[in-house]
């Protein structure tokens, strides 16, 4: 056990009661974390895909997505780091709406990304109102640094899940470990329960 | 014995603070006391872990400011919204204890080699290469010298009265100002280009040794333009710090 | 954004190898170049740190630490010496 250096706190603010999971820490910053160079897609070319065994099932392109029904959605984010942030606004179409159009019995997916990052998540937690892909932040377009031009955002598992520069969704029958669920972070992400690795 | 000390393996230790030196508004000079300390090379640096009572921790490194064979010292830059700098500068008093880990680094470290030395600082990056230019005055080295320091403006410039003392001793040391420059400066202005390289970089005929350090566009930005004046990448040394 | 170089991984590394580590070469399975661990880039990516090849962006290192336990995942290199 490290000795607790006099006086020093951190950045860190007391939360009101109940709205920050065991372990967190409220900031004001938006920090930019990330496992690689940022990259920089335009509208244009980017398109997101439902696959299913290496296949397409269903891609919509950037002018697609923004004529599905968009959301502002506010929600508190929770970092695996222990930072929080509380009230995030996004601009975001919701994934079930997606996931509608597609018929599957597939129990989990694979988000992929630009980049090469992947997050794995059960079904049930990108359906049923809990979980977006988001182009805007704070009305304003979201910036690649951010994960620009759509990220996926599910605020209800640690923020690791809700993967930068999102392009698709491939649907798998088994529960597959993306990048850091391959270095040992949890396979669900739950902080209520601070899932935060393998194990916990 | 003097001159061995007692080789301790590289884990977390603790330091005690000693004297806390005011460089500049936002940059302060904390020396530390550190049991059995094995001493350290121009260039390394520290890492430093605050830990809070709840358990949560956060780790930063630190470039070592004084010269080899003198107590160890690391220079802190005040980070507007940092976490760990502004604890560093504006809480930590004489006589705290903090726990470090060092002296780290192999590859950015100057021993006394006797080819021309172009030291680089953007800003906070002057901190490793003032250990350079400290040792070289302590050891009486022959080895020319030149220092090139971009800073925002001359109150930013840490350890200014030293290094313009450097002078005497055959380093020669420019400055150039980004933001602000007081009346009458006859320094440099704006940011180091290829055409500030090209008047100021030793020739690459010498065979010179470049330390670039500071915030990681400056950094990429001048190793590029030292390469393109044809210094041999292996030549120019790099250290890139958080920041723009 | 924090994107840094292996000089930062140092004191880790240290600790793990009980050696110094930056000055190391490492040659990316990638596209075969070899650089010393000083010269990677860097990314503090949150959950964990990830070490990228400078001339192809392949994943070369990725530390992440565990309560108190540090784990170095080196499959991005072929060799490091």
């Amino acid at each position: 056990m490290s000795p607790v250096t006099r006086g020093f706190h951190g950045k860190r603010r007391e939360a009101e009661g109940g709205r920050v999971p065991p372990g967190q820490y409220v900031t004001e910053d938006f920090p930019v974390l990330s496992a690689g160079p940022t990259p920089h897609t335009k509208e244009e070319d980017w398109t997101f895909s439902v696959r299913r065994g290496g296949k397409e099932q269903k891609s919509w392109t950037w002018t697609e997505l923004q004529k599905l029904p968009v959301e502002q959605v506010t929600a508190d984010i929770h970092c695996v780091t222990r930072w929080s942030k509380l009230d995030t606004r996004w601009q975001a179409v919701s994934i079930e709406t997606l996931l509608e159009q597609v018929r599957t019995d597939a129990k989990y997916v694979l988000a992929f990304c630009d980049g090469g990052y992947t997050t794995n998540l059960p079904v049930a937690d990108v359906t049923g109102g809990q979980a977006w892909l988001a182009f805007g932040y704070d009305g304003k377009p979201l910036a690649p640094e951010h994960g620009g031009p759509v990220r996926l955002l599910v605020p209800h598992l640690y923020f690791w899940k809700s993967a930068k520069w999102v392009r698709g969704l491939d649907l798998l029958d088994s529960d597959e470990p993306g990048f850091w669920e391959t270095y040992g972070y949890h396979m669900y992400g739950d902080p209520w329960q601070e899932q935060r690795y393998a194990g916990d | 014995m003097a001159g061995t000390a007692l080789r301790r393996r590289l884990t977390w230790q603790v330091g005690t603070v000693g004297k806390v030196i005011t460089e500049t508004a936002t940059a302060k000079t904390i020396e530390l006391d550190v049991p059995d300390w094995a001493g350290h090379r121009a260039g390394q640096h520290l890492d430093v872990r605050l830990t809070a009572e709840d358990g949560y921790s956060a780790e930063r490194s630190y470039s070592i400011a004084s010269a080899p064979g003198e107590p160890v010292a690391i220079t802190v830059q005040r980070l507007e919204d940092g976490e760990v700098s502004p604890y560093l500068t504006d809480e930590l008093r004489p006589g705290d204890e903090l726990e470090l880990r060092g002296p780290v680094g192999g590859y950015f470290v100057w021993d006394g080699e006797p080819e021309p030395m172009l030291l680089l600082a953007g800003g906070s990056g002057v901190v490793p290469l003032r250990s350079m230019l400290r040792h070289r005055s302590q050891t009486r080295s022959a080895t020319p010298a030149r220092l090139l320091y971009s800073a925002k403006s001359l109150p930013d410039v840490i350890y200014r009265a030293e290094l313009d003392g450097y002078g005497d001793a055959g380093a020669e040391v420019s400055y150039t100002l980004t933001k602000r420059q007081p009346p009458g400066w006859t320094g440099h202005v704006g940011r180091v280009d290829q055409a500030l390289l090209d008047q100021l970089a030793w020739p690459a005929e010498r065979r010179p040794i470049a330390f670039v350090c500071g915030p990681t566009s400056f950094v990429e930005a001048v190793a590029q333009g030292l390469v393109m004046l044809g210094y041999p990448p292996s030549r120019v040394k790099t250290e890139r710090f958080g920041g723009k | 954004m924090p994107v840094l170089d292996g000089n930062v991984l140092g004191g880790l590394l240290h600790e793990v190898f009980g050696t110094e580590m930056t000055t190391a070469v490492g040659t990316c399975a990638s596209c075969g170049s070899s650089r010393e661990v000083a010269e990677f880039v860097v990314y503090l990516g949150g959950p964990g740190v990830v070490a990228r090849c400078r001339d192809c962006t392949a994943l070369l290192m990725v530390i992440t630490k565990r309560r108190t336990m540090n784990c170095v995942d080196l499959t991005g290199l072929s060799a490091l010496s």
